[in-house]
């Protein structure tokens, strides 16, 4: 169910705070894709 | 050598010529059409939709597709990724030719192309993000021409004057650069002014990088593709050097766009993310938006992915064209899909099918250029006069 929002902080906070984990999956996420895409170069 | 000619001269009834013909045929008959009767006799624009075909196509398209100039250049002379030396003169030629044919839609877009020039001479309107992308793409295009001359000259035999605009290479170089990052993105801030009309998926305070990172993934992937079409039509013109290093530059160019790829599905899902959209992904433009997205950016991310890591060159191929159709498909959806969304369908727009002619007449324009120069000039093999001078 979507979240309802009363104020401008309950908006704020629910969207920046789901944002920055997004932010740290993607940072976890493009570290490991560039793993995947240059881990054969060495061979 | 690879590119001296045999003496054997091919017939000029081919089924290219043949096609190419009728195509410019009709698109001579329909340019008379429009500059006789305007764009009302040619096209579907209105007052609700000013921007169609021909800006969505031939100018957004165009511009973002012609950006693998900048692209190659920079990796070559400012990140001196040397072995993909021989992309370059393809890559200047393909920049400049969509730069070149992107001012020639251009005219028949605006409705008074004869006013072009006045915003830099006249009235120049500082404030506006039209004046900064009429401008960049002016110098751009006469950049592009600069860097492109010395195949020009080599095959005139101007030498003096191809060794003095070699040694500006470099310069040119950042010019372009810093000139493709500015109108490219400001392309995408374009549509800043439009937050009522443009649906809130593709609406978003940072589509000018959107649209920047998009034509570096465009550059990549034309620079692929193009090498493709040359290796299939134009293999007799290549030296060995091209010939050598033309897996290296699929390999390269397949695994940078795979990360920018993947770079700009991360943006695009914060982009959602910080404005809260999730709900529009449930509605028939949010499977739309799914669909450019999965498809044409994840896809293509991890598809060129598979085929760096497994080294297949047919993958990387085939994907450069599901990429390069991404590119495509984002320029319609901003300036023509999502745009207007919430009109009735009765007011929605579609192109005339003189406007799509006009298009193809451009695009075959393009060809026969593409042609012309690559059979005459050394594009695709190193002029004997000067080997080894780089």
């Amino acid at each position: 169910m979507d979240p309802i929002f009363y104020t401008l902080q309950d908006f704020m906070t629910y969207t920046e705070g789901v944002t920055y984990l997004l932010v740290i999956a993607t940072l976890a996420g493009m570290t490991v894709f560039w793993w995947f895409l240059t881990g054969k170069d060495k061979d | 050598m690879a590119h001296v000619t045999t003496g054997e001269r091919k017939s000029i009834f081919s089924l290219f010529n043949f096609i190419a013909l009728i195509v410019l045929g009709v698109g001579i008959y329909l340019t008379y059409l429009r500059f006789a009767g305007g764009l009302g006799a040619v096209t579907n624009l209105s007052d609700y939709n000013p921007w169609g075909i021909w800006i969505s196509f031939d100018l957004l398209c165009g511009v973002a597709l012609a950006a693998g100039g900048y692209v190659t250049s920079s990796a070559v002379y400012l990140f001196g990724m040397k072995k993909y030396h021989s992309a370059v003169r393809p890559a200047i030629l393909t920049g400049f030719l969509g730069y070149a044919l992107v001012f020639l839609a251009i005219n028949y877009d605006v409705g008074r192309p004869w006013r072009l020039p006045y915003p830099l001479v006249v009235q120049q309107g500082t404030t506006s993000v039209l004046f900064e992308v009429g401008l960049c793409v002016a110098t751009y295009l006469t950049v592009l021409f600069i860097e492109f001359s010395p195949a020009a000259m080599e095959w005139l035999g101007l030498k003096r004057a191809r060794n003095l605009v070699v040694k500006l290479t470099i310069l040119l170089t950042i010019f372009g650069v810093v000139l493709s990052t500015m109108h490219q993105s400001s392309l995408g801030a374009l549509f800043l002014i439009v937050p009522s009309k443009l649906h809130p998926l593709w609406y978003s305070s940072y589509i000018p990088i959107y649209f920047f990172v998009t034509s570096i993934v465009a550059g990549l992937s034309m620079v692929i593709f193009e090498s493709t079409l040359s290796h299939r039509f134009f293999a007799h013109k290549m030296d060995e050097t091209h010939l050598k290093e033309a897996n290296g530059v699929t390999l390269g160019f397949g695994k940078a766009a795979s990360y920018v790829l993947a770079g700009y599905f991360a943006i695009k899902v914060l982009g959602i993310s910080s404005g809260n959209l999730w709900h529009y992904l449930k509605t028939g433009y949010g499977t739309w938006y799914l669909v450019e997205l999965l498809g044409f950016v994840a896809l293509p991310s991890l598809l060129y992915a598979i085929g760096v890591r497994v080294k297949s060159l047919t993958l990387i191929k085939w994907t450069s064209v599901l990429a390069v159709l991404g590119v495509i498909l984002n320029r319609f959806n901003v300036c023509l899909i999502a745009f207007n969304w919430h009109l009735p369908a009765s007011e929605r727009y579609f192109p005339h099918w003189m406007e799509i002619g006009i298009s193809v007449f451009i695009v075959m324009i393009g060809l026969i250029l593409y042609r012309f120069i690559v059979t005459r000039m050394p594009i695709l093999y190193e002029h004997s006069d000067y080997k080894d001078a780089h």
